[in-house]
């Protein structure tokens, strides 16, 4: 019986301890009247340098601009890779009343489409897809990853000397295969001789293997990599390790892991449609577009490394594919 | 395809190799401990994520590689104090406690790595130390002796461990613990204690093992870094039939193999990844049963302890 | 037969409620705990801790959709619990129900487009027998090795997890990927909608609760007459107490042993049909949300006895849902989450053992109360 006094003993203490705890606390004010809710349901984690953090950067930057938390409120639910959980979040989030729920996975289509009939009243942004599933209150957005890859394509021809560029790449689906696509006709359209090597590691976020993946591209000749998906950080630790080795990023801006060898990146800036679609739903209109991010609509940005010295005549060639893609007198194929 | 051959990329193959066996080699050879005295720790994985985490930032904070290690052996330390509790004093089920153990790792370094460092960055690693002499013999030089030093340690751990296990007195009691408790107990061995002694000794090697990961292997910290690193190791202690050297033969397949898969790809033969993927773990099943045919399995394994029974 | 030697037989009913009342108490007592610990890092997190925990009550309690989302994730933990409990019954501890649920959900999905055209009043039915003979043949391996090479099963079914998710991505991403998807350019890694015969009704409009919720019930009254009624499950339950009594009675111990793991990974595999027919109504990535892990943690919570289980599943369910209702009401970090549900499992594990040993000494006492009296 002693032990159960212990235990009883124990329990009174917790009880105690929540209720200190909750007494320390003030209570949070009331939100204002006119918020936009806005509700953001992720794969991976905000912090992931790479897709799920493009989408967030531009939702606090978004805010940042409204007036903060008194104009817009931001929700977010990371690492939903486990898309029932990921669907739970998304009606959960819709039938609190949000304004704006974006499900920011192509896998969460299925779950979108499902829920988005359920409630009509809500704004449901997806992506990456083009398919609003003919639906008044879904917006469907995508990147043409291809374009910026074309871009860091003709930047890696021009700056490789071994004329062997290793591509370090998770599954073959969705924006990782486009901008690879990208990335190869870039290169090809600098100097077809030269030869771009491809490795899959089957997961996003094994980072060990990704590492060995870049760590085997350099001990095979390349002096150039690039790459796609979170895990992609351990390539360019490899790379900096190495310490000539160039890497060129995708999806956010990568300069920061390797100051000195991150020539570019393609950074997804969702800021402008993410104001489109507020503005839009103010104005009535809840869904029914498709956004593509494009270098011609500043959704896609090439930002140089300022503590990278650039050759003037590579600098020039990229802005000419840049310039080239915008126009339409290059394409690119996705 | 006879590019797959040339010297160049065997040589490539094995440097990575030697290379990627470096955690498998801590996590596993310590694990080797605590299921030599009879406890399965499936917690391996959580222990390393916090090991690696620890590394990464004590590193960061201070540039000191050396008290980065220490931390993580610390921790290390006390992951398998958490362990013992719970498998050796509260004699839980040894699964699961591994699972619980495995899940409160992955989210404490995911929730540490949020609210210390919020965002990845890499950090000045273990630099590759190339040793005289030995170094620049061709071929073998480059896969054997330019490495790192978290690298030369594991390899180092091998004899040391063997030597330990099988020629120390608290080897000897660790082994007789896994064999026969109740027979040790009766020759006044403490039980708990010697497998509080080898669960922590294996959770020190497997924090040293997420610190080999984060600071000599990849250099930075991301959540579940591991992705799973730790349960090949459980699985390769089994391979390797509880002794040191079949561990370390282990380790080498199963790095061999991936590294091949990668210079494969880079060579440009196709594969499929998935294939790629699952082999390593058909080959741990089927190294299972030939496993338990051809030795012992420390007999009282799994089995929590307890006076007075049996 | 070995006789029914066990200690409870010779207490009165009384005993026996109070001895349940403990052993039932015990795991709230150590989630409980697992809490307090969570509310320090809560307040570290300048979060207040009643704030957060009230969230997950509300988040359970406060809606139809929290409600019926519990008893959604209830429904797939019960299932899988109960595999986990045959197999416990034998003394086998089965980690692979991650790879049976695969593995179930695999067989349902495949079987479900092959005969499509089939009427549902068939269809159904197999389609369920399809997924829980997947499920069982992904037990009967690990059984299998350790019957014949003594293979311990806890390494086996972690491998054996491994190879069912590689498998699935195979499969997912091969021969059962949606065309449409193809077609699209997307490549999603989903298989295409299951026929509409095959799916689970669901029970409440605008909710995901669906008819596998009932069908669980009911499979946890068969498991529970399963082992206690008849003659291979007080088997299974005598391989479990005592093998060396069991092999001496003539009961052949290690295909038992098989036996129950296969039976485990059958209604492993069940929990995974339940997910494709009723909530998803199809294949994808992630299909197990963990519940073959989660599922093992809601057996210890139902004190691994089937109809302990009907509450214990609902309860976990309730607290996974709340969790991830909690993440989303306060903001923290979600792994937050897999910390806290990490301790539980530390603590509720940790503290089965008091409670075996509070049942053990209260049966010294009430047999030595007895001699007494005979005295």
């Amino acid at each position: 019986m002693k032990k159960h006094n212990v235990w009883m003993a124990i329990c009174a203490l917790l009880v105690a301890a929540l209720v200190l705890t909750a007494c320390g606390q003030a209570a949070t004010p009331a939100p204002a009247a006119k918020v936009v809710r806005v509700a953001v349901v992720m794969p991976s984690s905000t912090t992931d340098m790479a897709f799920s953090q493009s989408m967030y950067s531009a939702l606090v930057a978004v805010q940042k601009e409204m007036g903060g938390e008194a104009a817009m409120e931001i929700k977010y639910s990371e690492n939903m890779f486990k898309v029932p959980d990921a669907a739970a979040a998304i009606r959960d989030y819709a039938s609190q009343g949000f304004d704006i729920v974006v499900a920011h996975g192509s896998q969460y289509g299925a779950s979108v489409e499902e829920i988005a009939k359920d409630f009509p009243g809500t704004t449901f942004a997806w992506g990456t897809d083009v398919n609003t599933f003919g639906l008044p209150n879904v917006y469907a957005y995508t990147a043409a990853a291809q374009e910026g890859g074309y871009v860091n394509g003709v930047l890696a021809a021009k700056l490789t000397t071994s004329k062997q560029i290793g591509v370090t790449g998770p599954v073959e689906v969705g924006d990782a295969k486009t901008y690879i696509d990208g990335f190869v006709q870039g290169v090809a359209s600098v100097d077809p001789s030269i030869t771009v090597n491809k490795t899959w590691t089957g997961s996003f976020s094994d980072v060990a293997l990704m590492t060995e993946a870049a760590k085997t591209h350099i001990a095979a000749g390349a002096d150039v990599l690039t790459g796609s998906s979170q895990s992609v950080v351990g390539s360019i630790g490899a790379a900096k390790e190495n310490g000539k080795v160039l890497w060129f990023g995708t999806q956010s801006e990568q300069t920061t892991l390797a100051p000195e060898l991150v020539v570019a990146s393609q950074v997804y800036d969702w800021t402008a449609m993410i104001k489109e679609i507020i503005a839009s739903r103010a104005a009535g209109t809840l869904g029914g577009k498709t956004y593509t991010l494009q270098l011609s609509n500043d959704g896609l940005k090439i930002v140089f490394n300022a503590g990278y010295n650039l050759p003037a005549d590579v600098k020039a060639a990229a802005d000419a594919a840049i310039e080239g893609i915008k126009g339409g007198k290059i394409t690119v194929n996705p | 395809m006879n590019e797959l051959f040339s010297l160049a990329v065997i040589t490539g193959i094995l440097t990575s190799a030697i290379r990627l066996a470096t955690p498998y080699l801590f996590a596993a050879v310590g694990e080797a401990f605590a299921q030599s005295s009879g406890v399965v720790n499936l917690g391996v994985d959580g222990i390393m994520l916090v090991g690696a985490f620890v590394a990464f930032y004590v590193t960061l904070q201070t540039g000191n590689l050396w008290l980065a290690v220490l931390a993580a052996a610390l921790v290390g330390l006390l992951m398998g104090l958490l362990m013992s509790l719970i498998s050796v004093t509260l004699k839980a089920e040894q699964g699961i406690s591994g699972i619980g153990l495995y899940m409160f790792g992955l989210g404490l370094s995911s929730l540490l790595f949020k609210l210390l460092v919020g965002t990845v960055q890499t950090i000045d690693g273990f630099k590759v130390i190339k040793i005289p002499l030995l170094g620049d013999i061709p071929m073998i030089g480059e896969i054997f002796f330019q490495h790192s030093l978290p690298v030369y340690a594991a390899f180092l751990l091998v004899p040391v461990a063997w030597w330990f296990l099988e020629k120390t007195t608290w080897g000897l009691k660790i082994k007789a613990v896994g064999q026969n408790p109740a027979a040790a107990d009766s020759l006044g061995v403490s039980v708990d204690k010697v497998r509080y002694f080898s669960v922590c000794l294996g959770s020190v090697l497997a924090g040293l093992a997420g610190a080999s990961l984060s600071t000599a292997l990849v250099n930075l910290f991301q959540e579940n870094l591991t992705a799973g690193l730790g349960f090949i190791a459980v699985a390769l202690v089994y391979f390797g039939g509880w002794k040191p050297a079949g561990i370390l033969v282990g380790a080498l397949l199963f790095s061999t193999v991936n590294a091949f898969q990668l210079w494969m790809q880079v060579l440009g033969v196709n594969i499929s990844s998935d294939v790629a993927v699952m082999l390593p773990y058909l080959l741990t099943i089927a190294a299972l049963v030939f496993a338990t045919n051809r030795v012992r399995q420390p007999a009282a394994l799994n089995k929590p302890f307890e006076r007075g029974e049996n | 037969m070995p006789p029914e030697s066990h200690p409870r037989s010779q207490k009165s009913w009384l005993d026996d409620w109070k001895d349940l009342a403990f052993r039932a108490a015990l795991p709230f007592l150590a989630m409980l705990a697992a809490l307090l610990i969570g509310a320090i890092v809560l307040a570290f997190l300048k979060v207040n801790p009643l704030t957060a925990y009230a969230a997950i009550v509300t988040g359970v309690f406060g809606s139809m959709s929290g409600f019926t989302q519990s008893l959604v994730k209830a429904t797939p933990l019960l299932l899988v619990g109960l595999g986990i409990c045959i197999a416990f019954r034998a003394s086998m501890i089965n980690i692979g129900a991650e790879g049976q649920i695969i593995l179930g959900a695999l067989g349902a999905t495949a079987w479900s487009l092959a005969f499509r055209n089939w009427p549902g009043w068939i269809l159904l039915p197999t389609t369920l027998i399809a997924s829980f003979i997947a499920g069982a043949a992904w037990g009967f391996v690990p059984g299998f090795l350790k019957a014949r090479f003594r293979v311990n099963e806890i390494l086996s079914t972690v491998m054996m997890n491994a190879i069912a998710l590689q498998l699935m991505n195979l499969l997912i991403r091969g021969p059962l990927i949606d065309q449409a998807g193809v077609t699209a350019g997307t490549y999603l890694a989903q298989s295409e909608k299951l026929p509409e015969s095959v799916w689970l009704t669901r029970l409440i409009p605008q909710t995901l609760l669906h008819t596998g919720a009932i069908l669980a019930v009911i499979l946890a009254v068969v498991v529970y007459i399963f082992l206690w009624r008849t003659t291979i499950g007080f088997r299974i339950r005598a391989v479990g107490l005592n093998p060396d009594a069991s092999r001496y009675a003539g009961v052949n111990v290690p295909a038992y042993q098989a036996l129950s793991l296969t039976l485990a990974g059958g209604f492993a595999g069940l929990a995974g049909a339940v997910e494709v027919m009723g909530v998803h109504h199809r294949l994808l990535e992630g299909i197990t949300s963990g519940y073959g892990f989660s599922g093992i943690v809601a057996a210890l919570f139902g004190g691994l006895h089937p109809l302990g289980l009907i509450p214990a599943s609902w309860l976990f369910g309730s607290l996974l849902v709340g969790a991830d209702k909690m993440q989303r009401a306060v903001q923290v970090p979600s792994a937050l989450i897999d910390t806290l549900l990490g301790l539980v499992v530390l603590f509720v594990v940790g503290s089965a053992y008091i409670s075996q040993r509070w049942a053990a000494r209260r049966a010294i006492a009430v047999s030595k109360a007895g001699k007494e009296a005979e005295a």
